[in-house]
């Protein structure tokens, strides 16, 4: 009767584990909503824009100083 | 060129091809510019799969992920030029070939510091000794040995010649070491174990949508960074030398 009663209960038990492993799929993943709720990612996509177009306008000065040395060079 | 001397200062220089063009050739240069910001706001914007483990760093793959594909482009720039020294003899294309090779290490070593990072916040941990990740640091190894040699061949037709032989072996090695090894092994990073996609993320049209564009964006600048690099070497050589 106890051994009925042990395997019956394993049983139910391995049968929840199945249900929570089955469950596992649809367990909502934790995602940066509240930083999109609360319009705070604009923050961080200007931060990160502003670096980008300064790290461009470098590269764009680097260019033209370059060039205009291309171009001193060839008049000599 | 005589005649150029005696021409007001204005005419004295003959415009160049690329002058002459103007927006022709530069066009692909604001392209960069405009493909980057979008990949920048469209990257944080729109909406992309909740994936358990990765959450909000799936974006990663706007900005990770390209610089190995910017330095697989330059570094094939570079080996072409190294196969094009060995038949031409020319040192112009030893000077590309080695510039290339600079970008690439740029390219790959922030590849390679994004991707710990990544991993340390998804795999716990800044390194793994996993084939994709050993991989690519020793291709980073087998490129800086390709300036160690350059650095140790004084004579310059000698330097370029087995330097171009040098760096036809890296970019074979890079391929085993990045796209061969990393497929028949399984590995934590995405895109291995005999798949060579992006496997889950391939079936999001919308991260597609911002991801093709980033790649496009990322090698641009990295051409355009490569670029300057090669005027500026000449330049650097027609003072120094005169040549």
């Amino acid at each position: 009767m106890i051994n009925k009663l042990k395997t019956s209960t394993a049983l139910i038990a391995l049968l929840l584990f199945s249900f929570a492993g089955m469950a596992q799929p649809t367990q909502t993943i934790e995602m940066a909503d509240g930083l999109y709720q609360s319009g705070k990612i604009y923050v961080v996509i200007i931060v990160v824009a502003i670096i980008f177009v300064g790290i461009v306008g470098y590269l764009i000065s680097l260019d033209r100083k370059i060039s205009r040395l291309e171009k001193e060079l060839k008049n000599k | 060129m005589n005649s150029n001397k005696i021409l007001p200062v204005e005419n004295e220089r003959q415009l160049s091809p690329s002058e002459k063009k103007g927006l022709a050739t530069y066009w692909w240069k604001i392209l960069s510019i405009v493909l980057l910001l979008f990949t920048i706001i469209a990257g944080f914007l729109f909406p992309v799969p909740a994936q358990p483990i990765l959450h909000e760093t799936i974006r990663n793959l706007y900005f990770h992920v390209p610089m190995w594909f910017s330095m697989m482009t330059i570094l094939f720039v570079s080996v072409w030029h190294s196969i094009k020294h060995l038949s031409q003899s020319n040192i112009e294309s030893d000077i590309v070939a080695s510039q290339a090779a600079h970008t690439g290490m740029l390219v790959g070593f922030l590849g390679l510091i994004t991707g710990s990072l990544w991993a340390r916040y998804t795999w716990g941990a800044w390194w793994v000794a996993d084939t994709k990740l050993n991989g690519a640091a020793i291709t980073m190894l087998i490129y800086l040995a390709y300036f160690v040699l350059r650095g140790s061949i004084d004579e310059e037709q000698k330097r370029a010649r087995i330097a171009a032989v040098y760096n036809i072996f890296a970019f074979v090695m890079l391929i085993v070491f990045l796209l061969i090894l990393p497929r028949m092994n399984d590995s934590l990073h995405p895109g291995n174990g005999g798949n060579p996609g992006f496997n889950k993320y391939d079936l999001d049209s919308t991260m597609r949508m911002v991801f093709y564009p980033a790649v496009a964006g990322w090698i641009l600048l990295t051409v355009w960074i490569f670029t300057l690099r090669v005027r500026l070497e000449k330049l650097k050589r027609k003072i120094l030398f005169n040549d």
